[in-house]
C-alpha cells in the first residue's frame, strides 16, 4: 500500500483513500485531497520534511506524518 | 447594519476589509480567545459595520477560527455575508461557498483576482454560478480597486431586500431523504432558516452541534436513530467524509458548466520562483541572506541610525529632557523629577525604539505579503519540530532579537495552542534590543571588550530554547503528538505599499499604546522608589532611597549566583522595566548620573565589585529572565491567562537562576577549587540533564 510520504517527488498520484484522524482525515479531504482525484508532488523541503503538493491549483505543504494517511496510486 | 466577509485565507479578505473600512478599523480580539477580530465601519455609511472573519477553508467545528466564524453567523445573524473567492482558485473556494449558503443569512459572491483569472485565458459564467447559490456575483479586483463600488451597492441592495432563504437540495437522493427526515424531527426546535444547517450538522455527528443543540430528549433519540440506520446501510465511509465527498460532487458539477478553463496550463509564476527558493541546496543559503540583511538593515544601519537620532538628538544632550527641565527649574524637585526623570525618561525609552522597530516590521511586512514567510516555515518546519515547536516559530524569535514585543504577538500565526505557548514562553530568550548594552557593559567592564561575550550571548539563547523546547515538550500541558502541519503556500506578490502600511501601522499602534503605557507607568513607579526615602521624603543619595534599601533585602537571593551585591540587584530590578536600564542604573548607583549606553564611564569600578565569572553570571541571568514588563504585558495577552504568564515568567526566571548559577559555581571549581557551592552547582548540572534526558512519559 502507497502512501503520499512515500510517492516519487515531482509526479503526479492518484488518491484512494483517507485515513487519520478526524480534524486530520477532514482538513486534507477538504483541501481537495479526495479520493479519486488526482494532485502533483512538486518536493521536499530542503530539510526532508514535509513535502509540497499542488492540489486544485494551490500549493499545500503537508509534513510526512500527516501524508502517510492518505492512500495513493502513482501515476 | 452588520456586512460580514468570509473567504479563504489569501483570497484577497484583508485586502477588501482595508479597501472597505479605511483607517476606520478596530483591530482586538474575538471574546475569550486569542483569535485576531478586525471591524471597522464601512466608508461613506456610518450606519454600516464590516466584520472581518478570520480567514478560513471551511465550518467545520475542529479549529478556533472556524467555530468562532460558525457562531458568528449562526447567533449574530449579520445582514450579509460578502463570500470572497479567488478565481484562480475557485473549485477549493466554493466549498466555504456551499456551507455560508446553508447558514441561511443572505449572500453576495465577490469573485477576485479576476485579472489574473484574465492572463489565464479562463473564463467564469458569473451568473450561472451565483444561481447555484442563489447568490448575485460580482467580479472584483481588490488590489486595483476595482469593481469595489459595484460590489458595495449590491451588497447593501440584498441586505435590504426581504430574505426568504431556500435551501437548494444538492446531495445525493439517498442523503437528501435521511436530511429530510431529520429536518422533520426537529422542526420548531430550531430555528425555520437553519433547518438545513441542523440536520446536516446532526447528519454529521458535528461534535460543537451536539454541544450547543438543545433538543428533547425524544427528538434526540429519534435523530440518532435515522443517522445511525443510514452508517449502518451505508459501511465504508463516515457521514462527515461522505457530506465533504459530496460537496466537492457537487461543486465538480458546477464548474463543468460555470467553469471555462483554458486547455494550455502555463506554469504558475510562483513555482517558477519556488524552483530557486526552496530548491534543495539554495533554500537555506538565501535564507541565511535574507534573514541577514533583515537584521542588519533593521537593527544595524538604518534602525540603528535612526534610534541614535532619537536617543542622542532628542533625548540626549540639549535635547528634549534638558529644555523641559529648564522650563521646570523653579518648581519643587519632585514634580521636576517625575516629569523628567520618570515620564520623559520613561516615554523617551520608548521612543528610542521606535525608529528600529519601525524599519523592522516594514521589512518583516514585506516578507509575510510577499508571502516568502510561509516559506521560511516550510523550510525550517523539521529543525523546528525536533524542539518541540513548528517551523512557524522562527519569525516570532527573529523579531524578537528587535523586541519581544511583536515578537510575542507575532506568535499568533501558530495555530496549534500548545506550540503558540511554548514559542511564546521561550522567544523573549532571545537577546533584544534592550539587552545589547548589557552585554556591552560586561564585556567592555570585564572582558576587554571582547566580541565573544555577545556572539556567546545569542548562542546561549538558541541553546535555551532549544533545551526548553525539549523540557517542556515532557510535561504534560505540551506533551502529545504534534498538530496536523497542513499549510498553504499562498502565490507570491509584490507587496503593496497600502496594505504594507496598515501592517506596519497595526503593529506600531498597539507597541506604543500599550508597551507606552506600561513602561510609563513602571518609570514613574521606579523613579519614585529611587528617589524618595522610607519617610517619603526625597533623597539626592540614591543609597537611601526605597529601591536600594529592597535591592538590600533580596541581594542575599543571589548568592549562590555569585553577584549578591545590592546594586546588582537593584540594577536587575530596574532592567524589568526597560532592559537597558541595567545599565543607566549602574551609572547612577556608582554616582554617574549619566553614562554612554555601554556605561564606559563605569567599567573600572565595576570591574572592582565584579569578577569576569560573577559578571558572565550577572550577564546570562538578566538576559535569560523574564522580560521587561512591557513583553510581560505582551505575553499576558497573546497567554490570555494570568496563570499562564506567571507560569512563563516563573520558567524564564527559573532557567536564568539555574544556568547562573551552574555558571558561577562550577566555574568556580576551577578557579578556586571545590567548595560547597560546588555541590549545588554539580546538582543543579544534574537537575537539567535529568530533565532533558529523561523518557518522555507522554511518548507511546
Amino acid at each position: 500500500m502507497l502512501t503520499l510520504d512515500k510517492a516519487r517527488t515531482d509526479s503526479q498520484v492518484e488518491i484512494v483513500k483517507v485515513n487519520g484522524e478526524k480534524a486530520t482525515k477532514r482538513r486534507l479531504l477538504e483541501l481537495g485531497i479526495l479520493p479519486g482525484t488526482e494532485i502533483r508532488v512538486n518536493k521536499v523541503a530542503p530539510l526532508g520534511d514535509p513535502i509540497e503538493l499542488t492540489v486544485k491549483n494551490s500549493q499545500i505543504t503537508i509534513r510526512k506524518k500527516d501524508a502517510a494517511n492518505v492512500v495513493i496510486v502513482q501515476k | 447594519m452588520k456586512i460580514v466577509l468570509a473567504g479563504n485565507p489569501n483570497s484577497g479578505k484583508t485586502t477588501l476589509f482595508n479597501i472597505l473600512t479605511g483607517t476606520n478599523q478596530h483591530v482586538g480580539n474575538w471574546p475569550g480567545v486569542t483569535v485576531e477580530k478586525k471591524e471597522g465601519k464601512l466608508k461613506g455609511h456610518k450606519d454600516v459595520t464590516v466584520i472581518d472573519l478570520p480567514g478560513i477553508y471551511s465550518l467545520s467545528p475542529y479549529s478556533l477560527e472556524e467555530v468562532i466564524s460558525r457562531n458568528y453567523l449562526l447567533e449574530e445573524k449579520p445582514d450579509v455575508i460578502i463570500n470572497i473567492i479567488d478565481g484562480t482558485n475557485l473549485e477549493r473556494n466554493l466549498y466555504l461557498t456551499t456551507q455560508l449558503s446553508e447558514t441561511g443569512v443572505p449572500m453576495i459572491l465577490a469573485i477576485n483576482m479576476m485579472d489574473q483569472v484574465e492572463k489565464n485565458e479562463d473564463k467564469i459564467k458569473t451568473e450561472a454560478l451565483g444561481k447555484y447559490f442563489n447568490s448575485e456575483v460580482v467580479e472584483i479586483v481588490a488590489l486595483k480597486n476595482k469593481g469595489i463600488d459595484n460590489l458595495v451597492s449590491k451588497a447593501l441592495e440584498v441586505s435590504k431586500r426581504d430574505f426568504t432563504y431556500k435551501p437548494t437540495e444538492w446531495f445525493s437522493q439517498d442523503i437528501e431523504e435521511v436530511l429530510s427526515n431529520i429536518s422533520s424531527l426537529i422542526k420548531g426546535h430550531v430555528d425555520e432558516n437553519l433547518l438545513r444547517w441542523y440536520s446536516i450538522k446532526l447528519f454529521e455527528n458535528d461534535e460543537e452541534t451536539v454541544k450547543q443543540i438543545i433538543l428533547p430528549l425524544g427528538v434526540n433519540e429519534k435523530v440518532r436513530k435515522v443517522v445511525n440506520q443510514f452508517i449502518d446501510n451505508n459501511g465504508d465511509d463516515d457521514n462527515e467524509s461522505l457530506i465533504t465527498k459530496k460537496r466537492y460532487e457537487h461543486i465538480n458539477r458546477i464548474c463543468n458548466k460555470t467553469y471555462l478553463r483554458n486547455k494550455i496550463r502555463k506554469e504558475k509564476m510562483s513555482n517558477k520562483i519556488d524552483r530557486i527558493i526552496t530548491n534543495k541546496w539554495l533554500a537555506l543559503p538565501i535564507f541565511a541572506v535574507i534573514i541577514f540583511l533583515v537584521y542588519y538593515i533593521s537593527i544595524t544601519t538604518v534602525g540603528g541610525l535612526l534610534t541614535d537620532l532619537v536617543n542622542d538628538g532628542l533625548f540626549g544632550e540639549g535635547g528634549i529632557p534638558d529644555i523641559v527641565g529648564g522650563w521646570l527649574s523653579f518648581a519643587p524637585d519632585w514634580l521636576s523629577g517625575i516629569i523628567v526623570d520618570g515620564i520623559i525618561g520613561g516615554v523617551g525609552a520608548v521612543l528610542g525604539f521606535l525608529p528600529q522597530m519601525f524599519v523592522l516590521f516594514i521589512l518583516l511586512g514585506i516578507l509575510e505579503e510577499s508571502g516568502y514567510m510561509a516559506r521560511i516555515a516550510f523550510i525550517l518546519d523539521r529543525i523546528f519540530r525536533k524542539f518541540g515547536l513548528s517551523g512557524k516559530s522562527f519569525i516570532p524569535m527573529l523579531i524578537s532579537t528587535g523586541c519581544a514585543i511583536p515578537g510575542v504577538m507575532a506568535s499568533r500565526t501558530i495555530e496549534d495552542e500548545r506550540d503558540r505557548k511554548m514559542t511564546i514562553m521561550t522567544t523573549t530568550f532571545m537577546p533584544c534590543g534592550a539587552k545589547l548594552p548589557i552585554i556591552a557593559l560586561i564585556a567592555g567592564a570585564l572582558f576587554n571588550n571582547s566580541g565573544i561575550i555577545a556572539t556567546s550571548a545569542y548562542f546561549i539563547a538558541i541553546a535555551v530554547v532549544i533545551i526548553s523546547g525539549i523540557i517542556l515538550k515532557k510535561f504534560k500541558a505540551f506533551a502529545g503528538e504534534p498538530a496536523p502541519f497542513i499549510m498553504e503556500l499562498p502565490d507570491y506578490h509584490l507587496p503593496r505599499v497600502k496594505s504594507l502600511g496598515f501592517h506596519v501601522w497595526n503593529k506600531l499602534k498597539s507597541f506604543i499604546v500599550k508597551a507606552g503605557t506600561i513602561i510609563l507607568i513602571s518609570s514613574i513607579v521606579i523613579w519614585f522608589f529611587s528617589s524618595f526615602s522610607w519617610s517619603f521624603q526625597m533623597v539626592d543619595n540614591v543609597e537611601e532611597s526605597i529601591l536600594s534599601s529592597i535591592g538590600r533585602g533580596i541581594s542575599w537571593i543571589f548568592t549562590p549566583l555569585g553577584w549578591a551585591d545590592w546594586k546588582a540587584t537593584v540594577a536587575t530590578i530596574t532592567g524589568l522595566v526597560a532592559k537597558e536600564n541595567v545599565v543607566g542604573t549602574f551609572g547612577v548607583l556608582y554616582g554617574f548620573a549619566e553614562v554612554a549606553e555601554d556605561g564606559g564611564e563605569i567599567w573600572s569600578v565595576l570591574a572592582n565589585d565584579f569578577t569576569a565569572l560573577t559578571a558572565y553570571s550577572f550577564l546570562v541571568f538578566n538576559l535569560i529572565c523574564a522580560p521587561c514588563f512591557a513583553a510581560i504585558g505582551a505575553i499576558r495577552r497573546e497567554m490570555g491567562s494570568a496563570k499562564w504568564t506567571w507560569i512563563a515568567i516563573g520558567f524564564q526566571t527559573a532557567m536564568a537562576y539555574v544556568l547562573a548559577l551552574i555558571i558561577y559555581q562550577i566555574g568556580r571549581i576551577f578557579i578556586d577549587g571545590f567548595a560547597f557551592g560546588s555541590i549545588i552547582g554539580l546538582l543543579a548540572l544534574a537537575g537539567l540533564v535529568y530533565l532533558l534526558f529523561r523518557k518522555n512519559p507522554y511518548k507511546d
